[in-house]
């Protein structure tokens, strides 16, 4: 543990700082930083090994998530990865159990087994327990055909194989799940690394010819998303709302128009003139919230708004790592955070008038620069994620597959 | 239709003699008009409309199929004016005429630029500007009064007939022309007429005169290149076309910045090509240091006022014409600078009209005289006091601890918000501000100097800033008669915000600025700014990515003017008729022309000046108007509501009804 609190401590001087932003550095990042720490981890001999390292892991987390709260991609990343250290005991216990009556050791026949085990057998349990975990979907419906009925007695012998499982608990079988979690994390980040070619794939599903497009700013993922467009030769364009006051959007305009993508800079203020001449809006968003509202950057919400006015698609594209188990409360002003106000004004300008000159001591004047807008669910026509494309009522679904039900508050539990 | 009806009756009415039957409207009767016609002096008879003119989506016109065959042997509709309009329609009809077109050729154009415009692109024109017109009276009640009219001077035919037939002839052979000539042509016959028949025509002439110049919305489209590359030919301004192009705006006029200045400059000292004042206004339109609806049509109207102060009437020529196209030409320079606001519009059409219903026998100097007190009426009247009418309504919707948001920087709202603090109300200011422009900082500096606490931001930041919201006050470039608010480009995003987060919106706007075109989006009419304003971005060199742009042809920037507000999203509009909902905005454009125009016409003295028409019924006896007005009673405003009924046929108003309180 001490080994890696320098790097947690740097990592959260940086959060705070604002030094790494971005939803896409920050869960890439997190991951990385989490690997680490599991692989510090020294495993004790204590009997529950996953719950001691579920810890070691909440404990980071606990300091991330507190170091900046906007970022929600630290909290679901640190999600993930207690998700992922409860999945791999919960199989490691399966396959424990499976080593125990069967003595079949190795994964690869695990699967082929599978389909001919009785329907009793430890595999079953472990795949149940695994379904228990996640909601059932329909790739759990298409993998695991064979559901048997007994599986009504198996919620209750859950518990006994846990039990079984500590007692089995070896030394082998410890560094196994430490061996496979870091993997799984490993695979975590690969999966953050290319969220965006999934995405893209979807492109020439949903663009068609001479579609005119509108989007907000800068997003990595939209723009992956029209560069594959473009790549399988459809020929649309793209209006880009320049999203001041950081004015991403002429970054994304710039990147377009490389490619040859025929492009039009407007004002954010002529979102609205032109969006009756617009198919569809396509935008990036910083987190997807559980009811499917959408925390994108600021300016989004009026965009959503003309949008729905003229019945234009609203489509948000955005990794799964941006998807949060959080239902938001008050967003706009909870899940905000307000910039310096020179990026509006110039305080060589105005510097006279910020004084607190009146009696109250409050400024004449306030500048507000936020950060983010909430867009609601109902704004919202399609989320295309890297598992393809979903509506917001759908989102808690989604969510429910990506995280288990009990770590929605990340907190280090008194210690047992 | 009715244009395509006329030559064939002019043929029957006329003689054997192919001059004669193209006069068609000199016929037995109409000489009598001309000396008896002092009511030409009344604005009744003024009105020279044709039937085509009457707008007809406004207000369903009563089909006026047979009688206008009857009437155009009889009773001429002026017949110069009449013709402008029938002439590009008569073109099929009049090539066989074998009539000498010599007499009229050679016209020294007197009348410069604007009246070389383009005829088809006038007649596009002419639906909206004559509505607005105040001489104006349906088709059926003009009929009445030129068959009243007739039927009295049945008997001095003899001492008209001369004149009229010489006018006519010289606008049968405009009719010949080609298109190009013909405007030219026309000022030729104007210009002959007057010594000849001047008494007859002075009545009947303005209201032509009103209809051809009277175009202050220039609307050309300049993805017509035929018609760009005229205008470019007689431009005083030298510019050249923008790069890159959005394909979507290629209908509206969008110029390289920059290269127009140093040339306007070094142009400054020549002396004839400008009046000084009017070229002023004109580089400080171009340069952005005037900007706001207000503002600018002050600047230009006192320009115009002190280019009147400066004119010297040349020799020969008639005051009013040569004036309005002198006032014309400034016209379309300052076009050149920048397009004009509907405001401006609006103004110009009145000016024009003041020059044209200048009787003729003022002196130059009375005339200058009678036309700066108008325009000083003008800009006091329509813009000051308004504005004053509207602060003071405006105000009441402000209670303490309000937190007001406006948008942008108008003028009068800024007026609201100065006397509401005035008045002690306790309130904060939110300004949001866009690019690329930032007039909101120039407010806020304003606003804060004053005392007015203020909040900041951007107008992404809108949604951001509404909840706290509690009433919207924005301002307006011009409403139209659809009710939508034509405005500063982001006015519709903020509405819209304010909408669906349940905060009222209060549109202020004068009422001289409404116009009764209509729109539907924010596209087919507009104002394009540089597009480099949008490539520079303040402050932080790092964060400009588009130095470059025009080099890649991919690549383009559209710095809109303006957009249209969907008339759902105001919840009120406080203008100086008082505070209306939006939906009450045409019967405004038509209360404030058609209506006024018909109660002076009567006489119908005792009503005040404010009055709002909210319905107008026309039928086929007479016309129906509910109105509203304000009546002082025991010191105590009242709002009144009246219906008045208005016969063409006794050429009365009769039956004036109050209603039920409003």
């Amino acid at each position: 543990m001490p080994d890696v609190q320098p790097l947690v401590s740097d990592f959260v001087l940086k959060l705070k700082r604002r030094k790494v932003e971005g939803s896409h550095a920050v869960a890439r990042q997190t991951a990385e930083l989490l690997r680490s720490v599991v692989s510090q981890h020294r495993m004790g001999s204590s009997a529950n090994q996953a719950a001691a390292l579920a810890d070691a892991v909440r404990a980071v987390g606990e300091q991330l998530i507190a170091a900046n709260p906007i970022e929600l991609a630290v909290g679901n990343i640190v999600r993930r990865v207690l998700h992922i250290i409860k999945e791999e005991d919960i199989s490691s216990t399966a396959v424990g159990i499976e080593g125990l009556s069967v003595t079949v050791d190795s994964d690869g026949e695990y699967d082929s087994e599978h389909d001919d085990r009785p329907a009793l057998s430890a595999a079953v349990l472990a795949a149940h327990a695994r379904n228990a975990l996640r909601a059932p979907s329909l790739q759990t419906l298409l993998e695991d055909i064979p559901v048997s009925p007994a599986i009504s007695r198996t919620a209750s012998s859950t518990g006994d194989s846990d039990g079984k499982s500590k007692s089995a608990g070896d030394k082998s079988s410890t560094r196994k799940l430490k061996h496979d979690v870091i993997a799984a994390i490993g695979d975590l980040i690969d999966e953050i690394d290319s969220c965006y070619e999934p995405i893209s794939e979807q492109a020439v599903e949903l663009i068609h010819q001479n579609e005119v497009i509108l989007t907000l700013g800068r997003s990595r993922t939209v723009k992956e998303f029209l560069y594959a467009a473009k790549e399988k030769k459809r020929s649309f364009r793209v209006f880009v709302a320049e999203g001041a006051p950081r004015y991403q959007g002429h970054v994304l305009a710039k990147e377009l128009v490389e490619k040859g993508v025929q492009t039009t800079v407007i004002t954010d203020s002529a979102v609205f003139a032109m969006i009756s001449r617009v198919n569809m809006v396509i935008v990036g968003a910083h987190a997807i919230m559980a009811n499917g509202g959408v925390i994108a950057p600021v300016g989004m919400n009026m965009v959503a708004l003309a949008a729905q006015r003229h019945a234009v698609p609203f489509v948000v594209v955005a990794g799964s790592h941006k998807l949060c188990p959080l239902y938001p409360h008050n967003p706009e002003v909870l899940l905000n955070e307000l910039k310096s106000p020179s990026d509006l004004l110039d305080f060589g300008e105005f510097s006279d008038c910020m004084n607190f000159s009146t009696q109250d001591g409050s400024p004449l004047l306030n500048v507000v620069n936020p950060t983010f807008d909430y867009v609601p669910p109902k704004l919202v026509s399609l989320f295309i994620t890297d598992t393809g494309g979903h509506s917001p009522s759908y989102m808690y679904r989604l969510i429910a597959e990506y995280y288990s039900a009990d770590d929605l508050v990340v907190r280090r539990k008194a210690t047992s | 239709m009715d244009i395509r009806r006329a030559p064939p009756s002019r043929a029957a009415s006329g003689g054997v003699e192919p001059r004669f039957r193209q006069v068609g409207f000199v016929t037995a009767a109409e000489p009598a008009r001309g000396p008896v016609a002092p009511a030409a002096a009344s604005p009744t008879a003024s009105d020279g409309l044709s039937p085509v003119m009457i707008p007809p989506p406004l207000i369903p016109v009563p089909a006026p199929a047979p009688a206008s065959e009857s009437l155009m042997p009889s009773s001429p509709p002026p017949a110069s004016s009449y013709l402008l309009e029938v002439i590009s329609d008569l073109d099929d009809y009049a090539d066989d005429d074998d009539i000498d077109v010599s007499w009229a050729r050679p016209p020294p154009p007197a009348l410069p630029e604007p009246n070389k415009r383009d005829l088809t692109q006038t007649k596009n024109e002419h639906g909206p500007t004559s509505v607005a017109q105040k001489p104006k009276l349906s088709k059926a009640e003009r009929r009445a009064i030129q068959e009243s009219q007739r039927a009295a001077k049945a008997a001095a035919k003899e001492a008209g007939l001369k004149p009229t037939a010489m006018a006519s002839d010289a606008s049968t052979k405009i009719s010949k022309q080609p298109k190009t000539a013909k405007t030219s042509l026309k000022k030729d016959v104007n210009q002959v007429n007057p010594p000849v028949a001047s008494d007859k025509k002075t009545g009947e002439r303005p209201p032509d005169k009103d209809r051809k110049k009277d175009i202050p919305q220039s609307r050309m489209q300049f993805d017509d290149a035929h018609r760009v590359v005229k205008a470019k030919k007689r431009s005083v301004v030298s510019q050249s076309e923008a790069r890159n192009r959005v394909e979507l705006f290629r209908h509206l006029p969008q110029y390289a910045h920059g290269t127009q200045l140093p040339d306007l400059e070094s142009k400054f000292l020549q002396p004839d090509l400008m009046h000084p004042s009017v070229y002023k206004v004109g580089l400080q339109y171009l340069s952005g240091d005037i900007s706001g609806g207000n503002a600018r049509c002050i600047a230009m109207l006192l320009a115009f006022r002190e280019a009147i102060n400066d004119y010297s009437m040349p020799a020969e020529k008639i005051l009013n014409r040569d004036l309005t196209a002198k006032i014309s030409s400034y016209v379309s320079f300052l076009i050149e600078c920048r397009p004009l606001s509907i405001s401006m519009g609006n103004s110009i059409r009145f000016l024009k009209n003041r020059i044209t219903k200048l009787p003729l026998a003022l002196s130059e100097s009375e005339a200058k005289v009678s036309l700066q007190s108008d325009i000083d009426r003008f800009i006091n009247e329509k813009i000051i006091v308004a504005d004053k009418v509207i602060v003071s309504h405006a105000v009441t919707k402000i209670r303490d601890d309000d937190v007001l948001l406006t948008f942008g920087s108008a003028s009068v709202v800024e007026m609201i918000f100065d006397h509401a603090h005035e008045l002690g109300k306790k309130f904060r200011v939110v300004v949001v501000d866009s690019r690329p422009n930032h007039e909101g900082q120039r407010l806020l500096r304003r606003l804060v100097a004053k005392g007015i606490s203020c909040t900041y931001t951007h107008i992404n930041a809108v949604s951001y800033i509404m909840h706290e919201v509690t009433r919207v006050f924005l301002g307006a470039s011009s409403v139209l008669s659809n009710g939508t608010v034509y405005s500063r480009v982001g006015t519709a995003l903020v509405a819209m915000v304010a909408h669906a987060f349940g905060v009222p919106v209060l549109v202020c706007c004068e009422a001289y600025k409404f116009h009764e075109r209509v729109q539907l989006d924010s596209i087919c009419f507009n104002e394009l700014g540089d597009p480099d304003a949008i490539s520079r971005v303040p402050r932080d060199e790092s964060l400009s990515h588009l130095k470059n742009w025009a080099e890649n042809e991919n690549l383009h920037l559209l710095n809109l003017r303006y957009d249209i507000t969907p008339s759902d999203y105001v919840s009120m509009l406080i203008t100086d008729y008082g505070m209306l909902p939006p939906t009450s905005v045409p019967v405004i454009v038509i209360g404030s022309t058609d209506m006024d125009h018909l109660i002076i016409v009567v006489g119908f003295k005792f009503l005040p000046a404010r009055i709002a028409v909210l319905t107008v019924h026309r039928t086929g006896h007479g016309t129906r108007a509910h109105m509203c007005t304000y009546a002082k009673s025991k010191a105590v405003y009242q709002q009144l509501m009246f219906s008045v009924f208005y016969s063409p046929s006794e050429n009365s108003i009769f039956g004036i009804r109050r209603m039920a309180d409003w």
